[in-house]
């Protein structure tokens, strides 16, 4: 994989650009979020936390990244 | 009831002593927050999931300031409007905290936040096949707190009054049908107001009380907090003791004979 091309997706609803040959894990470190205190949703199907870091990120992919806020 | 330590409650296979589930909204501060569930003696608090603030994602994170560890969380499906949303909402849950344990609510209408419970009966069936232990919010309707349990909740959960009202408990006749009828736990949630209408729940014979509004909008959340705790205990003991009958007229509580 050329790693000079980026790849288009959105995370939370936002476009960003990420290096080709990223994992998702890789993607949330770059942003800055602690892979292990997130559960992430790719193009609607949920991401073990477990194979976080082998997922490799494809262009076009849609990206929830959520956590627990306070609720009633 | 001679022990009063071992009036526990369980649901989906844990046991509790605490009675009351507090949520985690509305706080002025994260202190305030984990002050008021200290204060309120709760085992299990309500939670949200919502998206990480991708532009800042270093604020300070509920997990900081109540640890999982030590109080279970119930991650909630507020702000869900149909059963997909409320059944994508939980498997991104069951993800982040790796428990099976959550809260259903599938809402109708932003007005009165009413359940829309042809959708909340619908999602926990499929939940309830996806292996989650489904504690449902529902309408004070025997039938349908009767339709959640047949479809597989693990808990369910009758509004005492519309979310965040503080109207308290509206209608005691079909909260004590839901328990007298239910086989799973039976928890009052929503309505409550202040201590008395948590402990009104409780002697109507609800296994709990789920609270959010009425201790983080009172004036001193920390001893409201506190209020609700003795609320639920003292409703709970006034259930377990058997009041006395009703009677249409007076009857001294001192002796005749002997009067001077």
């Amino acid at each position: 994989m050329n790693s000079q091309i980026t790849l288009n997706v959105t995370v939370n609803g936002d476009a960003r650009r990420v290096g080709a040959g990223a994992t998702v894990a890789g993607m949330l470190r770059e942003i800055g979020i602690d892979p292990k205190r997130v559960a992430v949703e790719r193009n609607l199907s949920i991401v073990p936390k477990s194979t976080l870091e082998e997922v490799p990120v494809e262009d076009g992919d849609q990206f929830e990244i959520v956590h627990f806020v306070g609720g009633g | 009831m001679s022990d009063e330590s071992k009036d526990t409650w369980s649901v989906a296979g844990k046991t509790f002593t605490s009675r009351l589930i507090v949520g985690t909204g509305k706080y002025k501060s994260f202190e305030e927050n984990a002050a008021a569930v200290e204060a309120s003696g709760a085992e299990i608090v309500t939670v949200a999931v919502r998206r990480v603030n991708i532009a800042d994602p270093n604020q300070p994170m509920l997990t900081d300031f109540i640890d999982p560890k030590k109080v279970v969380y119930l991650p909630n499906t507020a702000g869900c409007f149909t059963a997909e949303e409320a059944i994508r909402t939980l498997r991104l849950a069951r993800e982040a905290g790796g428990w099976n344990l959550v809260k259903l609510e599938v809402l109708a209408e932003a007005k009165t936040l009413y359940p829309d419970m042809l959708e909340t009966v619908r999602a926990t069936e499929l939940l309830a096949k996806e292996g989650f232990e489904v504690m449902v919010y529902c309408t004070d309707d025997p039938i349908m707190a009767k339709r959640c349990e047949d479809a597989g909740a693990v808990a369910v959960m009758p509004l005492g009054a519309p979310i965040g009202s503080g109207l308290g408990v509206q209608n005691r006749v079909t909260i004590r049908l839901i328990v007298e009828n239910s086989k799973v736990p039976v928890l009052v949630d929503a309505g409550v107001g202040t201590a008395s209408d948590a402990a009104i729940a409780m002697e109507l014979g609800c296994d709990g009380v789920l609270m959010n509004t009425a201790i983080a909008e009172a004036k001193e959340p920390v001893t409201m907090a506190r209020a609700m705790k003795l609320a639920v205990e003292s409703g709970r003991l006034a259930y377990l003791s058997g009041r006395m009958q009703k009677r249409r007229y007076a009857d001294p509580s001192s002796p005749l004979a002997g009067l001077i």
